[in-house]
């Protein structure tokens, strides 16, 4: 228990870490509370969907197809269709989320894009790690709730203009890739994945853009890749996370 | 079915849909079977996602308009160039955003 970092400490290097979220988080639940209260929604329908839906995009797209009239089973393929790419997110997180049983339900439910953006490219922290995902997960919820009741209750009399702030979340996808080209120095995966993603989504529109942007990416990289990085992978991502329940040494 | 009914309904069913996506991976492969080619994925997963989360953050400019995507393509070289150099988060995210919303008021008040 020693080795351990305080709490509190723990806590504001997580708040630390979240600040750029925070930004985006704010300004884009700001502007989904205005838009959900303008097409009618009770305020308590709008935190619920924040707190058990916590999914950016398909928010904003349940909102407009409720505008549109839409009934439950085009809600069901709409918040499939937004959302798939979420599971290739935990795909890629299960090891990292095994060593903490109890946290893990949480973690797991919370996996929007900018927390896995940014669980995956913080350095990992050894004992502390899943108190640290835990506290950047929640935090990055608690500023999306925020904001969205935020545009609920006052948004309509905010007496400042908040336009381009949410640019910083697009900043923090910029500072995180150039994060992982210091991490990973091979150009297929990046190269693979920048042309599906463009070619997807000039084909079939944003949302599924980015799923065939994903596939594309993983299979190019899968294809392109060398005997030699087969080993050093998992070594390179994990290398402190001595304590995890599955060995790879059989592969 | 009234407005409210049916908007709670579509809320309910779009939060199950949401809930079974993130947490599926995590049924599927509990008890530690993991299965081969994870150390893969979890290479590759990050960098292939950072690239298309930005190309995303992309699709929705309207080149033809003014201003042209010109406030988010110097934002974001700025951000990454100042991460490059200095890798600072702050300084790279706040001077890109920063920049962003200058070249975005200046431009719209200029056209």
């Amino acid at each position: 228990m020693l080795r351990r970092t305080g709490r509190s400490a723990l806590f504001s290097e997580a708040l630390k870490a979240t600040v750029p979220v925070m930004l985006g988080y704010l300004t884009l639940g700001l502007a989904f509370g205005l838009l959900a209260s303008d097409s009618g929604l009770p305020w308590w329908l709008t935190l619920c969907m924040s707190l058990f839906m916590y999914a950016g995009a398909g928010q904003f797209a349940l909102v407009g197809l409720l505008a549109a009239g839409g009934g439950p089973a085009e809600a069901a393929i709409l918040s499939f269709a937004v959302n798939i790419r979420h599971a290739a997110y935990g795909v890629s997180m299960l090891g990292r989320f095994a060593p903490w049983p109890r946290l893990k339900p949480y973690l797991a439910l919370s996996l929007t894009d900018e927390t896995f953006a940014l669980l995956s490219t913080l350095p990992q922290r050894g004992r502390d790690d899943g108190r640290f995902m835990g506290m950047v997960s929640a935090l990055n919820q608690a500023w999306w709730v925020a904001g969205t009741m935020a545009g609920v209750f006052a948004g309509a009399i905010l007496p400042w203009k908040l336009e381009g702030l949410d640019f910083a979340l697009t900043a923090l996808f910029v500072v995180l890739l150039v994060e992982q080209l210091r991490r990973v120095r091979e150009p297929w995966p990046y190269v693979g994945a920048a042309l599906s993603a463009v070619f997807g989504t000039l084909i079939a529109g944003p949302r599924a853009g980015m799923v065939i942007g994903l596939a594309g990416g993983m299979a190019v990289a899968s294809i392109r890749r060398g005997p030699a990085v087969r080993d050093s992978g998992s070594s390179a991502g994990n290398s402190d996370s001595g304590d995890r329940k599955e060995g790879r040494s059989g592969e | 079915m009234s407005a409210i009914w049916n908007a709670v309904a579509c809320v309910c069913v779009s939060a199950l849909v949401i809930i079974a996506i993130r947490g599926l991976p995590f049924i599927v492969f509990r008890g530690g079977r993991v299965p081969k080619g994870m150390a893969f994925v979890e290479r590759y997963m990050p960098p292939v996602a950072m690239t298309v989360l930005v190309v995303s953050s992309f699709t929705g400019i309207r080149w033809q308009e003014v201003p042209h995507g010109i406030p988010e393509l110097a934002g974001a070289l700025a951000t990454a160039g100042l991460q490059f150099w200095k890798r600072n988060v702050f300084l790279s995210i706040f001077a890109g955003t920063l920049l962003y919303m200058l070249l975005r008021a200046f431009m719209a008040a200029g056209s």
